[in-house]
């Protein structure tokens, strides 16, 4: 009975998206204000409608009802509670449906949020999002309904969770990725928007900053999740595989970057619209480009979900629509500028649009070798496969001078900006990272051409960022006195920006500094990994929930002293027999040592082959990147959007004054 | 020309949508095999069951069978076993090359897990899987009377793959000769 409820919610979510597509344009059109105000009533109703799915779904995962055929694919009554609740994303159709949910969600705080918009633009705003969501939920209704029964002949037990999957990691990866992936879709609105109306001013720009900057946060954060759940539940220490999914969800966030600055120069200067314009439709697109190539089955990827043309078909219709409909109304309606307000080379526009550039360099050339498999198969030039070393090879130079532009950017103005005073300020931060990158290798005791570089250009970035913010400190009544002085999204941009250095480092060191050995462990002999000893002291089986396990206890010693136990295990699950290695970690600031153990081998029962990783610097990577999401939900909650808003209501005439000019 | 400019991103995706159109209905697990029309390799290697017992390409001629890689280390290769043993079951020509393994443990999964098998090579250096060009466990060869291989697939036997492509040809071989 609930499954069919849900099933009959997500129906009439279906009727009440099409409707705000319709309703609230064609008030638009006519200004008729009552169809222009039943965007915010319809919007709070798809919500609703699509939350009650949701929960409808979620209950019957926690009642065990295997007669859905979802969850007797994706669930077992030996499943923790909490993994039931995450397997409700755990497949296609749940995960859909999560997707659907965060789709009302963000319009649903469009409607809430964005009451100061002019009530021709909202309503325009809320129809596009409108207009999504009917895709969406079309496309779950026709090809992958989660609440679809298997009747009369319904299993007793369901089949369990994909093992990789029953993880805490797994339970805010997707949510916060889709949040990420979604959260471009009000971006696109809002542009889409503005290209119906032609009202492509700075004010659109400055109601989608918040958006936008929101979107690439939960995105950042989202991205990291994933790579540090593939870091310990693949087993494989590894923490980024440039897999063709991994790039789907990391060339939003490329456009992403490059659209959160380009929104700031259309905001303050009113220049580059068109571009704005182009990349907020880009972020979107890309985002369903990714759920194209992860539903279709056309790329191979360990995140494919279970092939089906039909679904592809329609996604690939969809996209069809979404990006060519959108591509085709900025080519017909974009402004085109044909004398530029005068800007130097120096100036903050000139260094932001010319990052812009380099980021979308970067997005293209990871779209080139993500798309090259699937193009040169459909030209039938042959199969191929693109693997690390191209992205590695093409992606890092371009990346490189993103950050060393980086570094200068913030010392710019605005218009005009003096070579002078950029020479002044980077004297300083280039003689901190010459000496970074003549003895931070040094140090770690190893020299290499990439250490070096690395070093260099991390150091950059964190000097650059926080001279800055020294520079800009500087106050009659003094230092404590100036740093009170910046706005959060100042803050934002420093924290951010030294994220940025912090992934950086991580990344490059961790390729430097780490060492794997495959080793073959027997009780009580021990063997040493990066100085330190290693010894088996025992293997035992233990038994969990939905699985038996071989567990290895080994101790870590260093000059003779215990540092610490691991407990890695080799996991069988009972209801599928798969077999999965559960990693042991010891975490550390400036390295991880991960232990995973092998396939049993029938030498003897007291041996087993291991392999031991002493990983440097490895939590650099999602360290940098929680900095750049507190650094970019800063820059969101900074006050002067909403000051706007309320003087935009004549609420307090109080705040007019105190905006501050940073950013 | 400012104007047209602007068309180009809409150009550079309507390229591409016809592109993916054609991707949809290629499979991309699908791998051609220069092997393909080929005779498959010579051997001659011992038998997992009796390392005193040996088989050679030439015991594969004169019936349509399947050459079907597999491993004990191999995960997809167990998920895979059932739907040979009932393969195996239909009367179907199944020859074993059980790649890169320990024999104990390989004679274990067979006594475990049921046989399909007319008989599996033990391949222990991979010699044969090298020459095969296997790119990983499990691969199948449907390999003809002629002992020439005729097609190859990567990945898992279902009873979708089976249905649609290997068994089509297997008749198709079989009806060829007789």
């Amino acid at each position: 009975m609930v499954p069919e409820l849900g099933h009959f919610a997500l129906i009439i979510a279906l009727g009440l998206s099409a409707v705000l597509f319709v309703l609230p344009l064609w008030g638009a059109y006519t200004a008729n204000t009552t169809l222009m105000y039943s965007g915010r009533s319809l919007a709070t109703g798809q919500f609703i409608m699509v939350s009650i799915a949701l929960a409808c779904l979620g209950y019957a995962f926690l009642h065990d009802d295997f007669s859905v055929s979802y969850i007797a694919g994706h669930s077992n009554s030996l499943m923790p509670v909490y993994y039931k609740i995450s397997a409700i994303w755990g497949g296609h159709e749940g995960s859909l449906l999560l997707w659907m949910f965060m789709l009302s969600g963000w319009t649903f705080a469009i409607a809430m949020l964005s009451r100061s918009l002019p009530l021709d633009m909202q309503a325009r705003v809320l129809a596009v999002m409108g207009f999504v969501a009917t895709g969406f939920a079309l496309f779950i209704l026709l090809t992958s309904n989660p609440f679809d029964r298997i009747l009369p002949m319904a299993p007793l037990e369901g089949s369990d969770l994909n093992p990789l999957l029953q993880d805490p990691g797994l339970i805010f990866h997707p949510p916060l990725l889709y949040m990420g992936y979604v959260g471009f879709s009000t971006v696109f609105a809002f542009a889409i928007a503005a290209l119906l109306t032609g009202k492509l001013d700075t004010a659109w720009a400055r109601w989608s900053r918040p958006w936008a900057t929101t979107a690439w946060a939960f995105l950042t954060l989202g991205l990291a999740l994933g790579s540090w759940w593939a870091y310990y539940e693949l087993g494989w220490g590894g923490w980024w595989f440039w897999d063709p999914v991994e790039n789907a969800a990391f060339m939003p966030w490329l456009v992403g970057t490059a659209l959160i600055h380009s929104l700031a120069v259309t905001e303050k200067r009113g220049l580059f619209k068109s571009w704005t314009i182009l990349l907020a439709i880009f972020a979107f697109s890309l985002s369903l480009l990714g759920t194209f190539l992860v539903r279709s089955g056309v790329l191979n990827s360990i995140h494919a979900f279970a092939n089906d043309p039909d679904r592809g078909l329609f996604v690939l219709g969809f996209l069809g629509v979404v990006v060519g409909g959108s591509l085709l109304l900025f080519a017909l309606r974009a402004p085109v500028v044909k004398s530029r307000p005068g800007f130097n080379l120096f100036s903050r526009e000139a260094l932001l649009l010319a990052n812009n550039i380099l980021l979308m360099i970067s997005m293209l050339t990871v779209l080139f070798g993500t798309l090259f498999p699937l193009i040169a198969d459909a030209m039938k030039l042959g199969k191929y496969s693109v693997g690390a070393p191209y992205f590695n090879l093409t992606f890092t130079p371009f990346i490189t001078m993103v950050c060393l532009l980086m570094g200068i950017a913030p010392f710019s103005r605005w218009k005009r900006s003096s070579g002078d005073s950029i020479r002044r300020n980077i004297k300083a931060p280039i003689i901190i990272s010459l000496s970074a990158a003549a003895l931070v290798p040094l140090l770690l005791g190893k020299y290499t051409t990439i250490a070096v570089a690395v070093s260099f250009v991390g150091v950059w970035v964190l000097s650059t960022t926080w001279t800055d913010l020294l520079v800009k400190s500087s106050h009659k009544a003094g230092f404590s006195k100036g740093l009170k002085q910046h706005s959060l999204s100042y803050w934002g941009m420093i924290i951010a920006h030294t994220g940025i250095a912090f992934t950086v480092l991580g990344v490059g060191y961790t390729t430097q500094y780490s060492d794997e050995q495959k080793v073959r462990m027997s009780i009580g002999q021990p063997v040493v990994v990066a100085e330190r000893e290693f010894t088996l002291e025992s293997l035992d089986k233990v038994r969990g929930p939905n699985y038996i396990a071989d567990e290895a206890r080994v101790v870590m010693r260093k000059n003779g002293r215990v540092i610490r136990e691991f407990k890695p295990q080799k996991r069988r699950y009972l209801a599928s027999g798969q077999i999965m290695t559960e990693v042991a970690i010891a975490p550390g600031f400036l390295r991880d040592i991960y232990i995973a153990v092998g396939e049993a081998e029938n030498i003897s029962p007291n041996t087993r082959p291991m392999r031991i990783h002493y990983n440097a610097f490895v939590r650099w990577i999602w360290l940098g990147a929680l900095l750049m999401a507190v650094g970019g939900m800063l820059a969101v909650i900074d006050k002067r959007y909403r000051k706007r808003v309320r003087t935009a209501d004549e609420k307090s005439p109080a705040n007019a004054t105190a905006i501050s000019g940073a950013q | 020309m400012g104007r047209l400019k602007l068309f180009l991103p809409l150009l550079i995706v309507l390229i591409l949508l016809p592109l993916f159109y054609v991707g949809l209905s290629i499979d991309p697990t699908a791998m051609p095999s220069a092997l393909v029309g080929n005779p498959v390799p010579e051997y001659s290697l011992p038998l997992v069951a009796n390392e005193q017992h040996s088989a050679s390409h030439k015991d594969l001629t004169g019936q349509v069978s399947l050459l079907n890689v597999w491993a004990t280390w191999c995960f997809a290769c167990k998920a895979e076993h059932p739907y040979l043993n009932s393969l195996s079951e239909e009367g179907i020509n199944i020859v074993g090359v059980n790649y890169k393994d320990d024999r104990k443990a390989a004679q274990k999964w067979l006594r475990e897990l049921h046989d399909p098998y007319l008989y599996s090579l033990y391949d222990q250096d991979g010699k044969l899987g090298l020459e095969l060009g296997v790119t990983g466990a499990p691969e199948t060869y449907l390999v003809d009377k002629q002992g020439i291989v005729r097609y190859r697939h990567i990945g898992v036997v279902n009873e979708r793959v089976w249905q649609d492509t290997l068994e089509p040809l297997y008749s198709q071989y079989n009806q060829v000769g007789q």
